[in-house]
């Protein structure tokens, strides 16, 4: 049975898997503007964790300064795994994710535009508040750009691989805990790159290479974590 | 219609039978269990009795004829535990799920193991039980996949729905090892300036690495022995309802 693909259909289908990507990420994002406590809760914690080092280890500034890169780089992880049980739990609950699971659209575009969705809400202010964390943790301000430029290409594979996690654990009365069991590991390669790539740029050192790494392991996750997150989606739904 | 293409061997799809997986299984056992007693045994008296000692570490070396075979072992079953978790999710066997979840905690004692020997050789070696050596920190890495496995096994209830989960958490996994282990081995250079350089071991002599060999081989026939055992539990286990395990339970 060949189905001849015209241009035309071909450009249809194109402009419709556009307008459901649209139609999902537009939904999300109301839905979470609707319910600001679960978009400020994370950036609260966020804050909050980074406020403790200088409490609990040393208020030193040269030694602040030493371990703010990676200070801002595990608070933020944390904030994201804060965040990540809330992707598909609400949707689970009254029905939505079963409903999005039988209808006839791609679940690769639905996941895709559902993380995306997520990281707008959580990975993107973490980067944005992440100036007044290095300023409060003494920063030198020549590490700022690497900061925020590690934090804007390395929050989307947080949000992406947290999803699995997520979406392995959304039938589960008690998925938090796990979710973080299950997806710190696997957050290692970016927290290591993205607080060399603060480092190198502290120290004046080349960045290109931190930022190729952390961009090719977002590609890797844009490809392949949707396929997981829907294969993940549909045992989770349907046990 | 196009005729069904037979390119996957008779003996694959039998495996998919628990009842024949079990009976194979316990053929099998006796032959591993019997190698797996002698090589390790023969190893054992081999690498602690006649290995010359080491140049540098005396006798302290010694500890690594139990601590490779266990980090061989804690990697390679890994590896076996996702691609037993991908057949079970492609050709839907539950054969295939049993052994990737008797997989899991074998792989994670191994792991331990491995730390565990490789901390006691530390101390001599390099007066600390922890450093933080790419080859550890991938290690301790590898263990925490296998708890996160194990976990997500344990919380699910519903044994086809936590086989299938475990199975994609082992297969993401899986696409992450060479990752983590590549950014590991970097950000190990980029911290620590060579203070221990134990990955660039010299050259062992034969009389070294023969007795390493058989352990090696010891370790695997061990670990066939007590994944087939574990498997031929899970498998009556999950089939208790079967008219054969009933008759299996009652000729007992």
């Amino acid at each position: 049975m060949g189905r001849i693909v015209t241009n035309e259909s071909a450009n249809s289908e194109a402009s419709s898997v556009l307008s459901l990507f649209g139609a999902v990420l537009k939904r999300d994002l109301m839905l979470a503007y609707r319910k600001k406590s679960d978009l400020f809760n994370p950036l609260i914690f966020f804050l909050m964790v980074a406020t403790l080092f200088p409490l609990g280890v040393s208020p030193e500034p040269d030694f602040l300064a030493q371990i703010a890169p990676g200070v801002v780089w595990v608070a933020a992880l944390l904030a994201t795994l804060l965040s990540m049980e809330s992707v598909f739990k609400s949707d689970f609950e009254d029905g939505t994710l079963e409903q999005t699971l039988l209808s006839p659209q791609p679940l690769f575009v639905i996941v895709l535009a559902k993380v995306l969705a997520h990281w707008m809400m959580s990975g993107l202010p973490l980067t944005l508040l992440a100036p007044l964390l290095a300023v409060m943790l003494f920063l030198p301000a020549e590490g700022m750009s690497g900061l925020m430029l590690s934090l804007l290409i390395g929050t989307p594979t947080l949000s992406l691989v947290g999803a699995i996690g997520a979406a392995l654990t959304v039938g589960l009365r008690k998925g938090g805990v796990l979710i973080s069991l299950l997806v710190l590991p696997l957050y290692i390669p970016v927290l290591i790159f993205g607080t060399s790539a603060v480092q190198a740029a502290v120290t004046g050192l080349p960045l290109a290479g931190f930022f190729a790494l952390l961009g090719a392991i977002l590609a890797l996750g844009l490809v392949l974590a949707p396929l997981a997150i829907s294969a993940a989606l549909r045992i989770s739904v349907s046990g | 219609m196009s005729e069904k293409k037979n390119w996957m061997p008779r003996w694959f799809y039998q495996l998919a039978s628990p009842r024949w997986s079990y009976e194979i299984m316990g053929k099998l056992l006796p032959g591993f269990a019997v190698a797996a007693f002698l090589f390790l045994i023969a190893g054992t008296v081999w690498a602690l009795l006649f290995a010359p000692p080491e140049a540098y570490q005396g006798n302290s070396y010694r500890i690594i004829y139990i601590h490779v075979p266990s980090a061989l072992l804690a990697q390679s079953c890994y590896m076996m535990m996702a691609i037993a978790g991908a057949i079970g999710l492609i050709w839907k066997m539950k054969v295939a799920d049993m052994v990737a979840k008797s997989c899991a905690p074998i792989g994670a004692t191994m792991a331990v193991l491995a730390l565990a020997t490789g901390a006691i050789w530390g101390k001599p070696t390099w007066g600390s039980w922890w450093v933080w050596d790419a080859r550890l920190t991938s290690m301790l890495i590898l263990l925490f996949l296998y708890l996160g496995v194990i976990a997500l096994y344990s919380a699910i209830e519903n044994e086809a729905m936590a086989a299938k989960s475990a199975a994609v958490l082992a297969l993401v996994g899986l696409v992450n090892i060479p990752i983590i282990k590549y950014s590991v081995d970097w950000w190990n250079t980029l911290h620590q300036p060579a203070t221990f350089k134990l990955t660039e071991r010299p050259a062992m002599v034969p009389e070294m690495w023969l007795p390493l060999l058989v352990m090696v081989i010891g370790f695997y026939c061990f670990f066939a022995v007590s994944l087939m055992m574990r498997t031929r539990n899970e498998i009556l286990v999950r089939e208790r309802r079967a008219s054969w395990v009933k008759e299996l339970v009652e000729k007992q």
